[in-house]
C-alpha cells in the first residue's frame, strides 16, 4: 500500500493492486494491515565544523511510507542517500531526530525498554558484512542459540532440535553447527545471519545489502532463499541495496532514495516500465544489462558530477545540480510528492519532461 | 603480432596444505587497442593471472611457469626484477578495486602523479606538474590545478578510481590491467568510469584487460571475453557470441544466476548450486562438472577438449548448447 506522505490516510479507501496482490490503499495507525508505518521520519547529525560553526548532516530527511504484511519494499539508492540510516532507524538501532516508526499498530518510541525488547523478537536485521556480525569466537550453533538465550526462547531439550530446524531452512546440514565463522563461504556466513534472524520469530526482516558482497551465483542462491523462506512464513523485508537488478527481482514495492529523502516511490512494476523522477531514470539508464547488443543500443543518461556535500545541500531540490532537467524553480523549495499513477508519486516539478538526448555509448 | 602474449601460464602456491594451483594452464592474446573482459567469481584465478602478467607475485611462494608470457615481444617472465619495474607503470598499469588502498593517504594527488612520471619519464617538476593538471583534465576532474594540492581523502570514491586511471595512464602504458575497477562505486560513476576508459583506450591505442564479475559491465564494454573457472579458461569469445551463444556450462550458469534491470517475468534466479572445486586437489574431469546442469555422458570419463564454436570462439565443454 502506498501513502503520499501529505495525503491524510482516508479510511475504507479502494483496494488498489500491487501486481496480482489486492492491497487497502490507506492504512490507519494500529491497521493490522500495515505491519509497519513511518511518518516523517528524520536523522539528522550534527557535524561540527571549526570551534563555533556547526553544520546538519541531513542522512535522513522526512520519510514516510507503510508496508504491508508478506511483502517486500526495496530501498534502492547510492551512497550518502540514507538508505542504511533509514534501515537502522527503522529497527530502532539509529536514534532518531524527528518522526515515528509504528510497527504492528505499536509506536516504537513510546515503548519502555521491557516492551521494546519485546519487539526485538518480531523485527530483525541481517547485514551486508555478514561475517563481521558473527561472533569469531563462538561456533554457529552458539551463535543461534545466543539469540535464543536473549529472549528465553526454546530452552532445554528444546534447543538441539530448534538450531537443526534453523540450519534446514537456511539450507545448511546440521554439522554446521560446530563451525566457526573463519569457516563458512561467504553465502555461508549469510545464511546463519539469516537463520538467526528468524531464529526468534521475526516477522520484519531488514536486510542491508545481504548480496552485495557475494558471487553472483551465490547471490541468486541466497535471493531465492529469501523468497522461499517469506512465502513459507509470510515475512516482511525491507530491502536495501544499491543494485537496482536485484531490487527488481526481489521487490513489490521501491522507494527510491537521494541524499536522505525518497525521491520516487512505486510499485516494482510501475517503477522500472515507468521511472517519474529524473534521478530513477539516470539511475535506471546507468545500470548495465547482460546483453551487449542491448549496451550498444542503449542511451545512457550521464549524471554530472557528484553528489553534492551532504552538510551543504542544494537549496530546494537537492537533486538540483546534476538534474538535466532542472530549472531555477527547482531551487525554491523541496518538491512535494506528484502522483504519477495509482500507487506512484516522485518528488519533482519536472515530472514528464523530455530528458535533453544525451551521447549513446560509443 | 600480438602485444600480449601468453602461453600455458601456471601459477601455484605453496601452502602448508599443499601446493595450490591457482592457475593452471591459461593461454590468449591481446592486440592493441582491444578490452578484453575477464570473468570468473572469487579464487577463480583471475586477479592472480593478472597480477603474474604484471610480475607483481613475489616467487615464492608464488611459482610461475609459461611457455610464453610476452609484451611487445619481450619476455615477461625471464626478465630481470630491474626490467620488470622498468615496465610496470611505463609500458605495463594496473587498476585495483579499492583506490584508497592504492593511493598514499599522506602524500597529495598531485605529488603521487608527479613521482610516476618523474621516476618513468624522466620530466622535470615543472614538466611533470603541467602533464599531471593535463592527465587529471583527461580523466575528467574539474578544477584540476586546484586538486593537484587535495589528499586522497578528500574526494568522493569515483575521484580516487579517476585519479588511479590518470596515474595507470600517465606514461601512456601499452596495457592496462583493471582488476574490478568499479565494483565498489555507485552505479551512476560506474557508467561515467567505463565512458571513460572506453573512451582513453580508444584514444590512446591502449590494450585493456578488464576483469570483472559484473556481466552487465563486461557486455557493455569489451570486444572479446575470457570466462574462467578454477584456474583455467572455460570459455573464450566476442562478446557477441559469448553472451547470445554461450558454448560452455559455466556461461550458461552464469547469465541464467544474473538478474536483470531489464528482465520482464522471472520468478526464480537460476544459482549455479555448490561451490567451485579445491585447488589444492584439482578434479581430473571437468573442473565445472558437479554443478553443471547440462552435463553430458562424455564429461564423467574424460576432461573436455577445447573446441572451436566460432571464429575466436572456443570452449572446453562436451555439451552442444548451441
Amino acid at each position: 500500500m502506498v501513502v503520499a506522505p501529505e495525503r491524510p490516510a482516508a479510511a475504507g479507501s479502494n483496494v488498489g493492486s500491487i501486481g496480482d496482490r489486492a492491497l487497502p490503499l490507506a492504512a490507519e495507525p494500529g491497521d493490522a494491515e500495515a505491519i509497519l508505518r513511518v511518518e516523517h521520519l528524520s536523522v539528522h547529525f550534527p557535524v561540527r565544523q571549526g570551534v563555533v560553526h556547526t553544520r546538519t548532516v541531513r542522512a535522513l530527511d522526512d520519510v514516510s511510507f507503510s508496508l504491508p504484511r508478506g511483502v517486500t519494499l526495496g530501498i534502492a539508492g547510492e551512497s550518502g542517500c540514507g538508505k542504511s540510516t533509514l534501515g537502522f532507524a527503522v529497527m530502532m538501532l539509529q536514534k532518531v531526530t524527528s518522526g515515528r516508526v509504528w510497527f504492528a499498530g505499536s509506536d516504537l518510541g513510546r515503548l519502555d525498554r521491557r516492551a521494546m525488547r519485546q519487539m526485538r523478537r518480531r523485527m530483525q536485521i541481517v547485514f551486508q558484512d555478514s561475517a563481521a556480525s558473527l561472533n569469531p569466537r563462538a561456533q554457529i550453533g552458539g551463535i543461534l542459540a545466543q539469540a535464543l538465550d536473549i529472549h528465553g526462547l526454546f530452552p532445554g531439550r528444546e534447543r538441539a532440535p530448534r538450531i537443526r530446524a534453523l540450519l534446514d531452512m537456511v539450507g545448511l546440514p546440521s554439522n554446521f553447527a560446530e563451525r566457526f565463522p573463519h569457516q563458512l563461504s561467504g553465502g555461508q556466513a549469510q545464511r546463519v545471519a539469516i537463520a538467526r534472524a528468524l531464529a526468534v520469530g521475526a516477522e520484519l526482516i531488514v536486510f542491508d545489502e545481504p548480496v552485495s558482497a557475494l558471487d553472483v551465483s551465490i547471490q541468486a542462491q541466497i535471493v531465492n532463499l529469501l523468497q522461499s523462506l517469506q512465502r513459507e512464513l509470510r515475512l516482511t523485508y525491507l530491502f536495501i541495496s544499491h543494485d537496482l537488478s536485484i531490487v527488481r527481482h526481489v521487490s513489490d514495492l521501491v522507494a527510491v532514495m537521494y541524499l536522505g529523502r525518497i525521491v520516487e516511490f512505486a510499485s516494482k512494476t510501475a517503477l522500472y516500465a515507468n521511472p517519474s523522477h529524473p534521478y530513477s531514470r539516470a539511475l535506471l539508464s546507468a545500470v548495465p544489462v547482460p546483453d551487449p547488443v542491448l549496451e550498444r543500443e542503449r542511451r545512457r543518461i550521464i549524471l554530472k558530477g557528484d553528489l553534492p556535500d551532504p552538510t551543504n545541500p542544494p537549496s530546494g531540490c537537492a537533486f538540483r545540480t546534476r538534474c538535466p532537467l532542472a530549472s531555477a524553480e527547482c531551487a525554491a523549495q523541496p518538491p512535494a510528492p506528484v502522483a504519477t499513477g495509482s500507487d506512484h508519486w516522485a518528488r519533482c516539478i519536472r515530472i514528464g519532461a523530455d530528458l535533453p538526448p544525451t551521447g549513446t555509448s560509443p | 603480432m600480438s602485444l600480449l602474449r601468453v602461453r600455458d601460464l601456471q601459477v601455484s602456491f605453496a601452502s602448508d596444505r599443499g601446493l595450490v594451483r591457482a592457475v593452471q594452464g591459461i593461454s590468449f592474446d591481446l592486440e592493441q587497442g582491444e578490452i578484453l573482459g575477464v570473468v570468473g567469481e572469487s579464487g577463480s584465478g583471475k586477479s592472480v593471472a593478472s597480477l603474474a602478467i604484471m610480475r607483481m607475485l613475489p616467487q615464492p611462494p608464488a611459482r610461475i611457469v609459461a611457455s610464453e608470457l610476452s609484451l611487445a615481444g619481450e619476455d615477461l617472465l625471464g626478465m630481470s626484477e630491474a626490467r620488470a619495474r622498468e615496465l610496470r607503470g611505463a609500458q605495463m598499469a594496473m587498476v585495483f578495486q579499492d583506490p584508497m588502498r592504492s593511493l598514499n593517504p599522506v602524500l597529495t594527488i598531485g605529488r603521487q602523479l608527479v613521482e610516476v612520471l618523474q621516476r618513468h619519464l624522466g620530466l622535470n617538476r615543472r614538466q611533470a606538474l603541467s602533464r599531471a593538471v593535463e592527465l587529471l583534465e583527461m580523466v575528467g576532474i574539474p578544477q584540476a590545478s586546484r586538486r593537484l594540492s587535495a589528499y586522497p581523502h578528500q574526494f568522493s570514491g569515483g575521484m580516487r578510481q579517476r585519479v588511479m586511471i590518470a596515474i595507470a595512464l600517465s606514461c601512456r602504458p601499452k596495457l592496462l590491467i583493471a582488476d574490478e575497477a568499479t565494483t565498489a562505486l555507485d552505479v551512476t560513476i560506474q557508467a561515467q568510469i567505463v565512458e571513460l576508459v572506453k573512451r582513453l583506450a580508444h584514444e590512446l591505442d591502449i590494450a585493456v584487460i578488464w576483469i570483472s564479475h559484473d556481466l552487465g559491465v563486461v557486455a557493455g564494454m569489451c570486444d572479446r571475453v575470457n570466462v574462467i573457472y578454477a584456474g583455467r579458461i572455460v570459455e573464450t569469445a566476442k562478446v557477441d557470441d559469448l553472451f547470445h551463444r554461450p558454448s560452455h556450462g559455466y556461461t550458461l550458469g552464469l547469465l541464467g544466476s544474473t538478474p536483470r534491470v531489464d528482465e520482464t517475468e522471472q520468478d526464480r534466479l537460476t544459482p549455479i548450486e555448490g561451490l567451485p572445486p579445491d585447488l589444492i586437489d584439482p578434479p581430473t574431469l571437468c573442473p565445472f562438472l558437479p554443478r553443471c546442469k547440462v552435463a553430458v555422458a562424455e564429461c564423467r570419463q574424460s576432461m573436455p577438449p577445447t573446441r572451436a564454436f566460432g571464429p575466436l570462439h572456443q570452449a572446453s565443454c562436451f555439451a552442444e548448447l548451441a
